[in-house]
């Protein structure tokens, strides 16, 4: 029988290696794996990459993990938000490394890596800053930019019901990177605010299929606001 | 009288026809989808991978899992749908977009577009969505203040700051006017707000302003 459900979150972050490159999901709270980021808090994991849309807010969670001197180099489109105050401090410091991505790029570069595609030309980012160094190639008398897959070795994801399986469905806007993220990751964990039956979840209405996902583990995390 | 922010919105939003899918940055050009009538179908999209934003949510109707790009509350109305942020933003970066409004720092008289970071050495600034849309969208206006808070022009030969896209910019509409980007000739003036002279907009201006031919 597979069985991808784990019983805790300690086993669910079990074998995160340092140095690993995490991809961690959500937009805003809304399909943020806040209990995940917290296990890998407990875990103790380190020299981590993060690669998230924000830089972490406040002093929890993703923030909290970069607080602890635990994050190396964030990659993401929007370091700079309200209340990213750790990021702020930590960042003029020099005790982390920075990589800013547009925001459609990002999430193609994960899509790429979970599809197969080592690298591509996209026209966002052509004769800026964010093009600096890398190749740029003219197609059909327009210039675009070569960007390369955005693997990683863990992706912590929150959907709202999820099976033994691994297929996932998400809600609302709570889908956000979390398909793009599950694809892109060796060992992708999914923190579930609902666990169902097999065949439970309408195969029409599976976001993400249980092949991209290894680890599902139950927290109802309430509504994302709280 | 120049317009305020609220009619800056209005004005633009009178120039969106029905049937448009329509990206709306953060900040100012939000307020736009709250001068759309729903009557007129427009499609409104945010990078989040929602398609068809409807009205503000009534107070105690919120759904704490939807929201926009902003990260404020949406709802999302009937024919509305839901995306990962691979598909939304093939939805921005393949050309499906019909109009993008951003906000912006500088427009260029070849349409460039200065609006994500205020120096070569602003080493971490959030370029969000801003790039892909610039690039991607059919047609792209820019809804800004037509100077700084000091009185600095942001119509502008070149742009300072540096680059969020090159050369697309169609559209702004600004407190003073609005003003089409014309490739080879530069900024022509297609209305002004009520009361301002085209001498006002131009010595408002760093680059030259035409009069519609």
């Amino acid at each position: 029988m597979i069985n991808k459900i784990v019983q805790s979150m300690a086993d669910a972050l079990a074998g995160v290696k340092d140095g690993s490159t995490v991809l961690i999901g959500g937009f805003g709270k809304v399909g943020q794996p806040d209990a995940l980021i917290e296990a890998l808090i407990e875990q103790g994991a380190t020299d981590l990459t993060c690669v998230c849309n924000n830089a972490g807010t406040g002093r929890a969670g993703l923030a909290r993990l970069m607080e602890l001197g635990r994050v190396r180099k964030i990659i993401c489109s929007f370091p700079r938000s309200e209340g990213s105050v750790v990021f702020e401090d930590l960042y003029k410091q020099g005790k982390l490394e920075l990589e800013i991505v547009p925001q459609g790029t990002m999430a193609e570069r994960m899509r790429a890596a979970g599809a197969g595609v080592p690298a591509f030309y996209t026209a966002t980012s052509h004769g800026t800053l964010l093009a600096r160094g890398k190749e740029e190639r003219e197609f059909n008398g327009k210039m675009y930019v070569m960007e390369h897959a955005l693997k990683g070795d863990v992706a912590l994801v929150e959907a709202w019901e999820g099976d033994r399986w691994g297929n996932l469905a998400y809600r609302d806007s709570g889908r956000n990177f979390n398909p793009v993220m599950a694809m892109a990751a060796e060992m992708t964990i999914a923190q579930v605010a609902h666990l169902r039956d097999l065949g439970e979840i309408d195969p029409e209405k599976v976001h993400t299929p249980g092949i991209f996902v290894q680890r599902v583990v139950h927290f109802d995390r309430g509504t994302p606001w709280t | 009288m120049p317009f305020n922010r609220d009619q800056m919105a209005a004005r633009a939003a009178d120039d969106i026809p029905e049937g448009w899918v329509v990206n709306l940055g953060v900040g100012m050009p939000t307020n736009i989808s709250n001068k759309v009538p729903l009557e007129r179908e427009v499609i409104f999209q945010s990078e989040n991978g929602v398609l068809g934003i409807g009205p503000a949510p009534a107070p105690g109707h919120e759904n704490p899992w939807l929201i926009n790009a902003g990260k404020g509350l949406i709802t999302l109305r009937p024919g509305g749908s839901y995306c990962h942020h691979a598909d939304s933003f093939a939805m921005i970066r393949g050309g499906h977009i019909d109009l993008c409004v951003l906000g912006g720092f500088e427009v260029a008289e070849n349409g460039d577009l200065a609006n994500w970071a205020t120096s070569e050495n602003d080493t971490a600034p959030a370029v969000g969505g801003a790039m892909d849309l610039g690039a991607g969208a059919k047609r792209l206006w820019v809804l800004m203040d037509h100077t700084t808070k000091d009185g600095r022009p942001k119509l502008v030969e070149a742009c300072g700051y540096p680059l969020t896209a090159l050369g697309t910019v169609n559209r702004i509409y600004t407190n003073l006017g609005v003003f089409e980007v014309q490739r080879g000739l530069g900024f022509v003036v297609l209305d002004l707000a009520p009361g301002v002279t085209f001498e006002e907009a131009q010595s408002k201006s760093a680059a030259k302003l035409h009069r519609p031919s």
